[in-house]
């Protein structure tokens, strides 16, 4: 059973290099976590009392401003972070596209990369060379995948990642901001692989801003604010609420059929 | 709109399993089975350093062979030594110092160096251990090369019963009991794991130990016999014994060493540096273990 329970959950950072006092009692406005200070070392609350439960055939929107927990909130669905206070249970198979930069080395090649990457996601040697052909052609990247990373435009380097953890049936798959760097026609494309994957297997938590990608991916949506869930409910109901605009508006129809709403927001506001 | 899916939410476990040692183990375990991973990543590493120049790893070998024979030269005739017994001594023991040496050096930035691994893939903080020990475990295989150089060489003088200048021994010269060094050399490689695990999570947190690991370990080289033997500490005693063999025994490294190279040189070997490296095996892992339990989670935080 693929789930995602956080209980009451707290992440604080400690900062170890910020000596200045004056930060005791700062607590930044708009931007970041609140700065509290404790004990000698001063923390920064990232995430605080988040609860949240997914299940099977969740697809998450997260949307927030800069610096409101968004990336920190993935991390800890992701088990990188375990909350400082609360608890949190993680059952399935995680893939998380982060940082596009981080796991992949530039100077080896593509498919190098793909393997590293496998690996690192839990799949074994063989059942990653069985796989190199479908990324290759997902990615179609051809006769690139041979050349060191480091030749990659971001674009490309999206491509990798998507084709890897597309491509290994993940059962939580987690996606920050970085993958709105492809052009739309493989986004076309990205987007019937991860909707078939999340149909088949899973939970998907992905943090974007923008309307159309969230539309295409996501049924319902996190509000985080200053590292708190500040809605929690249907994709429309929570990006009109955020954005004060409903993100149906401007859709034309063929899409709003095909993702099965109606243009106008009705009463209760969603599914 | 209620979200459907809270429905089936279960209740809060009473105290989150964060800090036990089931979840300590449990990282142990976990990176253990992903030994595809730091497998293929600990030749990666190697791969990667030379991955423009010509001869390749070869230079690993090279490095250690100059090295090895410059000082066995140069201190068989300080310490008035028979170069064909003492060459193969130098030899061995640098050998197995570049390993302890990359342990501990590397082993304190583990975490540190693997910041970016930490925060965006979730994996046991063990597989960077793992990968760093084995890494160095490439190393020291690519150096046994010279120390199979040397024996060739040598074999003639190793094989005797030989005498080392000062010592009160005979070594017996290399016999079956050459295999010793594979138990020894297993021993100090499930050191190598706690000894990375517990400086790499205390330097993460403190992040003056790796400097000061750095400069201290200079010190440990030249402490150590490696460039010199025991025997000589008693030179000046007629070979009785004295508190001046002191500076070996308190050195653990001494210990560590002294059960690979012996083997590896047919030296006549006394049992309670087994013990010593037992001691400290156990104890070691307790602490290492102990310091996962707490601080396992806290790594991606520190780092």
């Amino acid at each position: 059973m693929v789930s995602i329970d956080v209980w009451n959950a707290s992440v604080d950072f400690p900062i170890f290099d910020a000596k200045s006092r004056s930060l005791k009692k700062l607590a930044l406005g708009k931007v970041g976590g609140k700065i509290g200070s404790e004990g000698r070392v001063p923390i920064i609350e990232a995430l605080h009392d988040i609860n949240i439960s997914l299940r099977h055939g969740d697809r998450v929107g997260l949307v927030g401003h800069n610096g409101a927990g968004k990336s920190t909130l993935l991390r800890l669905l992701a088990g990188i972070y375990e909350p400082t206070r609360g608890s949190s249970r993680i059952q399935g198979k995680v893939a998380p596209i982060f940082d596009l930069g981080v796991g992949m080395d530039p100077e080896i090649s593509g498919f190098e990369n793909i393997m590293i990457r496998g690996l690192f996601l839990g799949m074994s040697r063989k059942e990653m060379e069985k796989r190199v052909d479908d990324i290759a052609e997902f990615t179609e990247l051809g006769d690139y995948l041979s050349m060191p990373l480091r030749t990659y435009s971001t674009g490309m380097r999206v491509r990798l990642a998507l084709g890897v953890v597309t491509s290994i049936d993940p059962e939580i798959l987690l996606l920050d901001e970085g993958i709105g760097a492809v052009d739309a026609a493989f986004l076309e494309k990205a987007r019937d692989r991860l909707n078939d994957l999340v149909a088949r297997s899973g939970i998907l938590v992905f943090a974007n801003h923008s309307d159309d990608m969230l539309v295409e991916l996501c049924n319902t949506a996190i509000w985080m604010d200053e590292g708190q869930v500040k809605m929690h409910g249907s994709l429309r109901e929570v990006v009109t609420a955020y954005k004060g605009r409903d993100p149906y508006e401007h859709l034309s129809p063929d899409t709003l059929a095909r993702i099965g709403q109606s243009p106008v927001l009705s009463g209760n506001g969603g599914e | 709109m209620q979200h459907t899916s809270t429905v089936d939410r279960p209740a809060a476990p009473l105290a989150p399993d964060s800090r036990t040692f089931a979840r300590a183990f449990g990282d142990v375990r976990d990176a253990w089975r992903q030994r595809e991973l730091w497998g293929h990543l600990g030749w990666q590493d190697i791969k990667q350093r030379y991955r423009r120049s010509v001869i390749g790893p070869l230079w690993i070998t090279i490095s250690m062979g100059t090295t090895a024979l410059a000082l066995g030269l140069l201190y068989s005739q300080l310490l008035g030594q028979e170069l064909s017994t003492f060459l193969p001594y130098v030899t061995v023991g640098f050998i197995v110092w570049n390993l302890i040496l990359g342990v501990v050096t590397e082993g304190t930035e583990v975490f540190i160096a693997n910041e970016g691994l930490i925060k965006h893939l979730p994996a046991p903080v063990t597989v960077h251990v793992l990968r760093m020990v084995w890494r160095q475990v490439l190393f020291f295989a690519h150096n046994l090369a010279v120390y199979v150089v040397v024996l060739i060489v040598f074999f003639p003088a190793l094989t005797e019963p030989y005498k080392m200048e000062g010592d009160t021994v005979t070594h017996p010269g290399i016999t079956w009991t050459v295999v010793l060094a594979l138990p020894a050399f297993v021993l100090l490689v499930v050191n190598a794991v706690w000894v990375a695990l517990l400086f790499g999570i205390i330097s993460t947190r403190f992040r003056d130990i790796p400097p000061v690991i750095h400069s201290f370990i200079q010190l440990v080289f030249f402490m150590t016999p490696i460039v010199w033997h025991v025997g000589v500490l008693n030179k000046f005693t007629d070979g009785e014994a004295s508190w001046k063999i002191l500076i070996a025994e308190f050195n653990p490294i001494f210990h560590f060493l002294e059960i690979v190279r012996a083997p590896l040189l047919g030296q006549q070997q006394d049992w309670h540096h087994w013990v010593v490296v037992g001691a400290f095996t156990v104890v070691g892992w307790s602490l290492a273990l102990l310091a996962l339990r707490n601080y396992r989670a806290r790594v991606s935080y520190w780092v």
